[in-house]
């Protein structure tokens, strides 16, 4: 296990070391590929939200240079990026993917789209080859670990997302959101989303601008509502009381002057810019405008945080989850790390087994069916008596530190071949198997893995 | 036995006085609807004290005191259609401390009264009173919406997460609170200003322009149609509103202040 992360998110950096670091979709196999072509990485896989931005590695001998990886790749100096960096390592990593994925470090505790991001990361990096055996084992029991902490626990009922937030302060704002008109920018999932919460409100009309005007028309539609074409934008927005913003765009597309214009226009009524891009799209000197709020993705964190506090018990319970799938799966890799060996070990002594028949078959002379069954019997019980201890000493090595000595001595005492000589699909067949099984079921693992002797 | 009541109501408002002070710090459902409750008991005595004044001579209004009182009850109805109307006591946080101030002033001091020629014309003289009243009192709760806008404009700006939590109510519903108060008050404040001009004429023969009531309630005026307008107009909020409405209210505390200085409005010793 020598999984390696490296990243910073919505605690550790601020937003604007967060817009400077995310990559955009359309970039994210070109970076997967530069990752995996780091010195020492063997696999790798790049996250990219509004929230973090973290590169989930496996490396060749555990210590490959993620840092260096970051500072060349954004062109940040170290003093610049390293103070909001974190590392974490092994099983550390595992716990942390863990978190991720079952939204217990997330922005909002419980929201439900980080693991989508998440899955949606892990099918580029595994599209263009990043992710491999390791982390497809890694990231395949994340998401099981996250459907569970789902399910056994209420961390995700009554969601408090952002998008729900959002309707929480356009309710402070606004009152009552009967007949108000929302204006959704760029026609992303998330901006859908919160859309969809402000619809089912109240809200009663909708306008979407979209740069890709097909885009925009084909949301419009879902909530019957007017596309507009991106070049009027500002000459309808005004008509809106609740934008939601989420273009990618680099700069602010919503300035200062375009908020005294649309004030201007709108009689000083208030207006509610809800920007959930990275890099944001409102600028903040609009905020400053009497009439004009404006919430980032960094001020809807500090909005919810009561809420945050409302879930802690059951994201307590969510952490004990965590922790023991973190030790059912460290516990599965070292099972992992023994398979090969038991399996080399059923090998040879399988073929000393058949080699002993043959080899004493001619004295033997012409065997009735019911003695070859009891030959086959009598050997086989001898074989498995003599593979008992071995293959429980394994097992039982597996769980400890002590696993790569006693896999050593077995391999030398029986002078078995190395690992890397075991044919790879062999070796695939066997940790496809366990991979697959429940950490729960790894007795039933252990005994498919005897029975082929 | 007016005055007894009066001291009543002044008990249940200090409740409401209470409240005041507390809601600025922290939410309590439980005490907004004590000090809701505690205001409507005042109110009723309140109520018994202005009738039984009523009953009492035809001289009362022309005293400070009751007219004082008379403000304070006026506020208090505006603040419960207020509150039957949108189902909030926040602007309690501004009408307590200023109807728990009327009160006690009224229940306490020993006021003049005004010049007894007043006293002669009694229908205007009512009319005049009860209008002008109803117009300061729209005026103090159209003050004190405008705060409550600033303070809810400024949590949500601040965008903690009390600002999810906030007593206040929405923004939109402060600003037409303020807003309907003002509009109620206007015609109120213009008729109030008219029935005195009417008074003065009756009993002077003439309006004396240069009187410092005169000129002061002229401003005040002025400034309370202001405000009237750029709102309709320019739909003005927050800030600008604020500075308005502050410069208004204070204009009306003058203009009640220049009762000292007028030589056609002056209150004399009873």
């Amino acid at each position: 296990m020598r999984f390696q992360l490296i990243g910073v998110n919505h605690k550790s950096a601020p937003l604007e070391m967060r817009e400077r670091l995310a990559i955009p979709e359309s970039r994210l196999p070109d970076a997967c590929r530069e990752l995996t072509a780091h010195p020492g990485i063997e696999e790798g896989m790049v996250i990219s939200t509004c929230n973090r931005v973290e590169l989930v590695t496996h490396t060749a001998n555990g210590h490959a240079d993620l840092r260096g990886f970051l500072h060349h790749h954004f062109q940040l100096k170290p003093e610049e990026l390293d103070p909001h960096l974190y590392e974490f390592r092994e099983r550390d990593a595992v716990r942390h993917i863990f978190r991720v994925a079952s939204s217990l470090d997330s922005m909002v505790v419980g929201e439900a789209q980080i693991l989508g991001q998440v899955k949606e990361a892990y099918a580029t990096a595994r599209a263009v080859g990043a992710v491999r055996s390791q982390l497809d084992q890694l990231f395949t029991r994340a998401f099981a670990v996250a459907k569970r902490v789902r399910t056994e626990t209420a961390v995700g009922s009554s969601s408090v997302s952002i998008a729900s937030v959002a309707v929480e302060l356009a309710k402070k704002i606004f009152g009552s959101l009967e007949g108000k008109t929302v204006f959704v920018v760029g026609a992303g999932k998330m901006s859908e989303l919160a859309a969809r919460h402000l619809m089912a409100h109240g809200c009663a009309s909708i306008f979407v601008s979209n740069r890709t005007y097909d885009r925009a028309v084909g949301l419009a539609q879902k909530f019957n509502g007017q596309a507009i074409k991106f070049d009027d934008l500002y000459a309808t927005c005004d008509r809106a009381d609740i934008v939601i913003t989420s273009t990618g765009a680099p700069h602010a597309i919503f300035r200062r002057e375009h908020g005294e214009q649309f004030l201007s226009r709108r009689k000083n009524r208030p207006m509610f810019f809800i920007d959930i891009a990275v890099p944001r799209d409102v600028s903040p000197e609009m905020a400053k405008l009497d009439g004009i709020f404006t919430y980032d993705i960094d001020d809807l964190q500090q909005a919810v945080s009561s809420h945050v506090a409302d879930r802690r018990h059951e994201a307590e319970l969510a952490e004990k989850i965590i922790t023991t799938e973190v030790e059912r799966f460290e516990a599965r890799l070292h099972t992992l790390d023994v398979v090969p060996t038991i399996v080399s070990l059923q090998d040879h002594l399988e073929t000393i087994r058949q080699a002993e028949i043959d080899r004493v078959r001619g004295r033997l002379g012409r065997l009735s069916p019911e003695q070859e069954i009891a030959v086959e019997a009598l050997t086989r019980g001898i074989i498995n008596k003599v593979m008992h201890t071995p293959i429980t000493t394994l097992k039982t090595a597996a769980k400890d530190s002590e696993a790569t000595t006693i896999i050593d001595v077995v391999r030398r005492l029986f002078n078995l071949r190395d690992r890397e000589s075991i044919p790879p699909s062999s070796a695939r067949d066997v940790s496809t198997k366990a991979a697959s099984q429940q950490p729960s079921d790894k007795e039933s693992s252990d005994k498919e893995v005897e029975s082929r002797h | 036995m007016s005055l007894l009541w009066l001291r009543v109501a002044l008990a249940c408002y200090l409740v409401g006085l209470i409240y005041a002070f507390v809601a600025l710090s922290r939410t309590s459902d439980l005490f907004s609807r004590v000090a809701l409750r505690a205001g409507s008991l005042g109110m009723v005595f309140h109520f018994v004290s202005l009738v039984e004044l009523f009953l009492s001579g035809q001289d009362v209004w022309a005293s400070v005191r009751n007219g004082e009182s008379l403000l304070a009850f006026l506020s208090m109805t505006f603040f419960m259609a207020i509150y039957v109307t949108y189902h909030t006591t926040s602007p309690g946080v501004v009408v307590f401390p200023v109807v728990f101030f009327l009160t006690f002033v009224a229940a306490v001091d020993e006021q003049p009264v005004l010049l007894t020629q007043f006293v002669s014309h009694q229908g205007w003289l009512v009319a005049h009173i009860i209008l002008i009243f109803a117009g300061y009192a729209a005026l103090v709760l159209s003050f004190g919406a405008s705060l409550l806008y600033l303070l809810q404009e400024r949590r949500l700006k601040s965008k903690s997460a009390s600002s999810l939590i906030s007593f206040l109510p929405a923004l939109e519903v402060i600003d037409q609170i303020g807003y309907r108060c003002l509009l109620l008050g206007f015609p109120f404040m213009t008729l109030g200003l008219l029935t005195g001009s009417v008074l003065a004429i009756q009993v002077y023969g003439h309006v004396n322009f240069l009187d410092p009531k005169f000129l002061l309630s002229v401003l005040m005026w002025a400034v309370y149609m202001v405000m009237v307008f750029t709102r309709w107009n320019s739909g003005w909020r927050g800030r600008r509103a604020a500075v308005l409405a502050t410069f208004a209210f204070v204009a009306a505390v003058v203009a009640w202040a220049a009762n000292y200085f007028s030589t056609i409005h002056r209150f004399a010793a009873s």
